[in-house]
């Protein structure tokens, strides 16, 4: 069953969830998903970050058996997801970016029908369904038909059913889009108790805080391309430069203080201007705050606060991509922008 | 969305997978899927409109409207009309199956049917197979409709049920023809408009509504090989003297030819669709 594997690795079958390489998928003369490779070791939380379009979920259905690859290969568990999809099947769950469960039915029902048809008898599928209802906090609601389901409580209850043949691996698209903050943190919740319970979990996002929340690992997509992977703390740390930001005491320190940076890093800072006491500058070795304390203490400069702060992920996303995270959805984009937002 | 613990998840090493469905998966998940789609109809019991009023207005019309011109008395004409129209309206009903199939596969559902391990077939299958209770439902009105007007077939109820069980058979195998139609279409109104397209001249070229020696000699050659004939006279056989003849053992086979080829290449087309 080890056929596909051409990496250097050669793991055993259950060290690694994801195995895709070269994944094409092209729908007419557009490349939804160019060449994309995806290593996901069993038991941890992969994040695929990336724009709208930028091919997350073409990924996601072709490593779901639920759209066949043009090119290259993927393995789940080790099992072809073309050869073996059958096999497949049985490894994992899927929660698609719009609620995949049946909308002129309850809740219970759906939840009967998606057991029955994974093998349950009558009255294990209604055990099963009532447990599930019980646990993502939708006894109340299910026997109402879905159309009254709130945009949460939909979501909620396709995890719910996904989690049926409690699947090994759960593929997650956009799990949160579209959710109000509160119940967002609450499928975040739910997300990392899966993963105790020895769960591998796939997710795409477009939020680089939910990445940074949940996933132990991120593949940053554009394209059809994956432009980055890595741990979050490797990705922000590949854009290199820290930030340094500090408050002075007394607001009439602030010009000494600056100057005072400006001349120990050898840069200009950049000064706020509603805030004269609060300045930024970006280092790119952690060692020089020391000297620019050193210097502070020299001059008699008394601070109030003081923070080294690595990049966040939407500067990272933006390094990487060369371009902001929302600029196909945000109306007045600079020329420039328009100009790559054509070429998708 | 409690904490109370999930039970911890087996890995996918130690799980006992299988990459085919057996025969037995396969009719269990047809049959949940064919639950699935009589919940939908408890649910919606307005799409049950078509084929309560469709046998009800069309018998009444047909019979009132050609009974004299082609039989002389609408009473001799009833034997005649009464089959005829129960085949038309069944298999016009069957149109709606693939119409529905098709509104049914756009919906995100279909993706998580997709992407269970569960015969392939079944999500149409089971679609199809819980539509055989609105075929059974014009079956029965459209008889309801004769006996009110006066027809009396000899053939007895026995008889008669076992026509309308063969006209509801077919009428599922040919909404295989549909069900294809609707895998492939684009939209769901186009699937109308070309399973209405193949449905017209099949039901009106056949002795449904009159006799055949009335027609020109080259429309006879069409009407007497049409399936659709050979279901008519069956229907006509059994409820009006009892009769099973070879007209029978045709629509059968007609039936069984229907779905060897769209059943297979319906599912392939499902399958290959995103």
């Amino acid at each position: 069953m080890d056929y596909g594997f051409k990496k250097k690795l050669e793991p055993n079958n259950g060290d690694w969830a994801v195995q895709a390489s070269g994944l094409v998928k092209t729908f007419g003369s557009f490349r939804a998903v160019d060449h994309v490779d995806l290593n996901v070791r069993a038991g941890m939380i992969y994040g695929v970050l990336g724009p709208n379009g930028a091919g997350k979920t073409t990924t996601i259905r072709m490593l779901a058996t639920l759209l066949r690859p043009d090119a290259g290969s993927a393995t789940i568990f080790g099992h072809d997801v073309v050869k073996e999809s059958q096999i497949v099947r049985q490894l994992i769950g899927v929660t698609g970016q719009y609620a995949s469960v049946d909308e002129s039915l309850s809740a219970t029902e759906n939840l009967i029908i998606f057991s029955r048809l994974l093998g349950l008898g009558r009255a294990e599928a209604r055990k099963k369904a009532g447990e599930l209802l019980e646990e993502f906090g939708l006894t109340e609601a299910a026997k109402r038909p879905l159309k009254n389901f709130s945009g949460g409580m939909r979501r909620r209850l396709d995890l719910a059913a996904s989690l049926i043949a409690q699947p090994p691996l759960l593929f997650l698209d956009e799990p949160t889009t579209g959710l109000d903050p509160r119940t967002r943190a609450q499928m975040w919740d739910t997300i990392r108790r899966l993963v105790k319970t020895g769960s591998t979990v796939l997710l795409t996002t477009q939020y680089l805080e939910e990445a940074d929340q949940l996933a132990d690992r991120i593949a940053v997509i554009d394209r059809g391309k994956v432009a980055a992977e890595g741990t979050v703390d490797e990705l922000k740390a590949s854009v290199g430069s820290s930030s340094l930001q500090l408050r002075v005491q007394n607001p009439d320190d602030a010009v000494v203080a600056r100057n005072t940076i400006e001349k120990v890093l050898g840069i200009q800072l950049l000064v706020s201007q509603q805030e004269a006491e609060k300045m930024t500058a970006p280092i790119t070795n952690v060692d020089v705050v020391t000297d620019v304390l050193n210097a502070l203490r020299e001059k008699g400069v008394h601070l109030a606060e003081i923070s080294v702060q690595k990049p966040t992920l939407d500067e990272v996303f933006l390094t990487i991509t060369g371009h902001g995270v929302q600029e196909d959805e945000s109306s007045s984009p600079s020329e420039s922008q328009k100009a790559k937002v054509a070429s998708v | 969305m409690r904490t109370t613990s999930v039970t911890s998840i087996k890995p996918g090493a130690e799980r006992e997978l299988k990459n085919y469905t057996s025969f037995g998966q396969t009719i269990r998940n047809s049959l949940t899927m064919a639950y699935r789609g009589l919940l939908k109809i408890r649910r919606t019991p307005e799409q049950l409109f078509d084929v309560t009023l469709q046998p009800i207005i069309f018998t009444l019309m047909f019979t009132y409207i050609f009974g004299g011109a082609i039989s002389g008395d609408i009473g001799s004409y009833l034997p005649v009309i009464i089959p005829g129209i129960l085949v038309q309206t069944v298999i016009t009903t069957s149109i709606v199956t693939g119409v529905q199939l098709r509104e049914d596969m756009d919906k995100g559902v279909f993706d998580r049917f997709k992407s269970l391990p569960i015969a392939r077939i079944a999500p149409l299958a089971g679609a199809l197979l819980a539509d055989t209770v609105r075929y059974t439902i014009a079956t029965v009105l459209t008889f309801t409709m004769g006996y009110i007007m006066g027809y009396r077939p000899e053939g007895g109820l026995e008889h008669v049920a076992l026509a309308g069980i063969l006209v509801i058979v077919c009428a599922w195998a040919i909404s295989w023809i549909f069900a294809f139609f609707g895998v492939i279409a684009r939209t769901a109104s186009s699937v109308q408009g070309i399973s209405m397209l193949v449905l017209f001249p099949l039901t009106f070229l056949s002795n449904a509504f009159v006799p055949v020696d009335t027609m020109p000699n080259w429309l006879q050659w069409f009407v007497n090989i049409n399936p659709v004939s050979h279901l008519v006279t069956a229907v006509r056989d059994l409820a009006n003297t009892g009769h099973v003849g070879w007209d029978l053992g045709i629509s059968l086979i007609g039936a069984a030819v229907i779905v060897a080829i769209f059943a297979p290449i319906t599912v392939r087309a499902y399958m290959r669709r995103t």
